[in-house]
């Protein structure tokens, strides 16, 4: 089965332990969580979680389907990495002395573009955005100096598709009023 | 000082104003009692315990409209609780403690799940303060039920119980029915608060009543249309849905065989000529064997389970599949469909009956009775009217059925007794099958005997037990004494654990490996629960120890000492296609 990056977009409701219930779900199924971030949405009291796990085609359409079952998931949207704008920040601590020699911060700012948070005469903190594989391509980078600490976060994405997240939700909301209007008639 | 300052006045006129609500106020036990008599329970079945006694002191005030059957182990409670559901078609109600009580009814409620019975099941929690210290009878309950449940909700302050219940009600019974748990905590069943209720209609994120696919229904029509060799495979979901009579004007006017699942069963009366039979492992060779040569399939509320299905790369890859189902993660799960149709059995039926031509399929009829004729002759015979030799399940099944005129609710345990009994006893009245399908949960018989005739008193009940699960909840014949509850319990007694030792027989080289039982005298245990008993081994005895049984005002038990080591054929061995059913070993 050929595997594939998605990212899932679970839109939920604020209820204690909806994180517990999507992971259930994937462990059953074999699926590894790649990263994991959560928010409330643009939509107040709505939470947002962004998943990322690599599976197949078919078995994403089945998980999907599975998580939008649970009672308080509102929607479950499934995207390949063309469909959505999506960011991971990384944090570097390294030691001040070890990168003062030659033009390294030159470098650093030039080609990887990163932003210093942090400056003591012991460390830096270094703070890097982009995608997993420029970030991995830094830390390759920083190795030889020493790195002390490093800490990747999860993927925060926004989607591509032009309808947003509350026309669903007044969508659904409708749609539900009025089916349930129609089956007590 | 004796004087009072306007400011203490007004504060104690305050504290007066707050004593007289606190008139008007309930416990959130009581109210608990009060939402389930709104929703309108008058039956609980349960075991009390150190954290739910505030709901069981209130229950004393309600006696007179909330019937308490007190089980003798919770798991007990939760089988009787979804047979009573079954029988009814309202949801069932379970109470159980904090901590071992609550954890004794996983089982039954993970059985209720998979069978899609609503159940309610109330798990009482140590005070609030305590939960995460590892108190005393505290567990985490809603982290243990989390995948067994359709929801799960603790309640930690009397004055979420009514909405939090009505919530519970709305997600057990609409859309795919399921069993919910709400975990109320000992301080939030003795506060009090300012009781009203309003019944739950609406929850944004979960919606049940989706508008009718009639684009696919349309499709749907056309293909069953031009099918020549059509087979709808029946389900549960039909009796959940109560679209029996629509089953039936469908299948009429199209002139389509109809084959059920063994949750199915009963939703077609078996002994209709468009009766096509019993799917899976140990169906009828007919609905199995030409699953692969139907050219269109319309499942209508079953979720092509495993057993059902054999191998599913070698399953009904010649077909064209429509499913109706309303629960949308169960489409294209387990075998890719052609029309997916997310809806209620009972109202896409009513749509597509006006939009099916009158059909008759004569031809593709005769295979089906010429598979029932090979395994009427073969299997099937032998094992209800067998002329000599031991006593067989299906002979006692069968005259069962003779004798009640397939007109009994029949509860079963698991295994060979299981199968047997959904073969061999003609269904006539929808809803009349109580077994564990999913779960296939041992233990489940006795228990479940006593929540289907607890909800259909008027209703002979008759219960097909084996030696091995009756064991499994045997202390249930304290509370089949107790309440006077008259069930009729068949035990078919083969010493063995019948359906593993055929399985060794078969596929591990007769192998034995603990499946034999050395048996008490069960009629003197049940003389110890002041239930009459018999027992018999003699084809002789067989009918009269029957009409003895069932004319018999009280409980019962009747224990046939059966063939140790029969066989339940035919069967789809595991991993094999459907299309190699086998009629002998």
């Amino acid at each position: 089965m050929l595997k594939k990056e998605f990212t899932l977009s679970i839109f939920t409701e604020d209820h204690i332990g909806i994180l517990n219930q999507i992971t259930i779900i994937l462990t059953r199924r074999q699926i590894n969580i790649e990263s994991i971030t959560a928010s409330e949405s643009a939509v107040k009291g709505v939470q947002l979680i962004t998943l990322a796990v690599k599976t197949s085609d078919e078995m994403i359409r089945k998980v999907a389907r599975q998580i939008e079952k649970i009672i308080d998931v509102i929607k479950v949207f499934v995207h390949t990495s063309e469909e959505i704008v999506y960011q991971e920040i990384a944090l570097f601590k390294m030691s001040t002395k070890s990168l003062l020699s030659g033009n390294t911060v030159d470098h650093l700012v030039r080609s990887h573009n990163v932003r210093f948070i942090e400056i003591t005469p012991e460390y830096m903190v270094i703070e890097k955005t982009g995608h997993k594989s420029e970030i991995v391509r830094l830390l390759n980078e920083l190795e030889p100096f020493g790195v002390l600490q490093y800490v990747r976060s999860g993927r925060v994405a926004i989607t591509r598709q032009v309808k947003e997240f509350h026309a669903y939700l007044m969508e659904m909301d409708n749609a539900v009023r009025t089916a349930k209007a129609e089956y007590e008639i | 000082m004796t004087q009072t300052t306007g400011k203490e006045a007004t504060e104690m006129k305050s504290v007066e104003a707050e004593l007289k609500i606190s008139e008007q106020m309930i416990t959130g036990g009581e109210a608990l009692l009060r939402c389930l008599i709104e929703e309108g329970v008058d039956t609980v079945f349960g075991y009390p315990g150190g954290a739910i006694m505030p709901i069981y002191d209130k229950l004393l005030n309600y006696k007179e409209r909330l019937n308490h059957i007190l089980t003798r182990h919770e798991q007990g409670a939760a089988h009787a609780a979804q047979a009573y559901a079954m029988v009814t078609g309202k949801p069932g109600v379970c109470f159980a403690t904090s901590g071992p009580g609550a954890t004794n009814l996983i089982t039954g409620i993970a059985n209720a799940y998979l069978d899609s019975v609503p159940v309610i099941f109330i798990t009482a929690q140590v005070v609030s303060n305590l939960i995460g210290t590892d108190a005393f009878q505290e567990t985490d309950i809603i982290g243990i039920s989390m995948p067994v449940t359709k929801w799960n909700c603790q309640v930690k302050r009397p004055e979420d119980i009514p909405s939090t219940i009505a919530r519970a009600f709305y997600i057990a019974i609409t859309g795919r029915p399921g069993p919910v748990l709400i975990d109320i905590t000992k301080d939030a069943q003795t506060a009090k608060l300012n009781y009203s209720y309003s019944k739950c209609t609406y929850i944004r994120s979960y919606n049940p009543y989706k508008p009718l696919k009639m684009k696919e229904i349309e499709s749907a029509a056309i293909l069953i249309n031009h099918a020549e060799k059509p087979l709808i495979l029946a389900g549960h979901g039909i009796l959940i849905s109560r679209a029996e009579k629509e089953l039936l004007e469908f299948a009429e006017k199209t002139g389509i065989p109809v084959a059920l699942t063994l949750m199915g069963l009963s939703a077609f009366p078996s002994g209709h000529r468009l009766y096509a039979g019993l799917l899976g492992m140990h169906g009828n060779v007919g609905p199995n064997k030409l699953t692969n040569e139907a050219d269109v399939i319309i499942a209508i509320g079953m979720r092509f389970d495993d057993r059902v299905t054999g191998n599913l790369k070698k399953y009904a890859g010649q077909a064209r599949i429509i499913h109706i189902e309303i629960d949308e993660a169960e489409i294209n799960k387990n075998v890719n469909v052609d029309i997916e149709i997310n809806n209620d059995a009972r109202e896409v039926l009513q749509q597509l009956i006006p939009l099916v031509n009158p059909a008759s399929h004569e031809r593709w009829i005769r295979e089906f009775r010429i598979c029932d004729k090979a395994e009427y002759d073969t299997v099937i015979k032998p094992e209800i009217k067998p002329e000599s030799g031991p006593l067989k399940m299906g002979e006692v099944v069968h005259t069962v059925s003779e004798l009640t005129n397939g007109e009994a609710i029949i509860v079963t345990d698991v295994g060979q007794n299981q199968m047997s009994a959904a073969r061999y006893y003609r269904f006539i009245n929808p809803g009349s099958l109580v077994t564990s399908g999913g779960m296939g949960t041992m233990g489940f018989g006795l228990p479940a005997a006593i929540g289907a005739k607890t909800g259909a008193p008027q209703k002979q009940v008759v219960a097909f037990l084996g030696d091995g699960g009756l064991q499994m909840t045997i202390q249930e014949l304290g509370t089949i004494l107790h309440f006077n509850i008259p069930v009729k319990i068949i035990l078919l007694n083969n010493f063995f654990l019948g359906m593993v030792r055929q399985w060794q027989d078969m596929f591990f080289s007769k192998r034995y490996a603990s499946t034999e039982l050395v048996n008490p005298d069960f009629i003197k245990i049940a003389e110890g629960y002041n239930i009459p008993g018999k027992r018999i081994s003699t084809r002789e005895e067989l009918k009269d120890a029957i009409i003895e049984m069932l004319g018999c005002p009280g409980p019962y038990l009747l224990e046939v000492l059966v063939e140790k080591e029969g066989t339940v054929l035919p069967m789809v061995e595991p991993g094999a296609s459907v299309s190699d059913v086998k009629l002998i070993k």
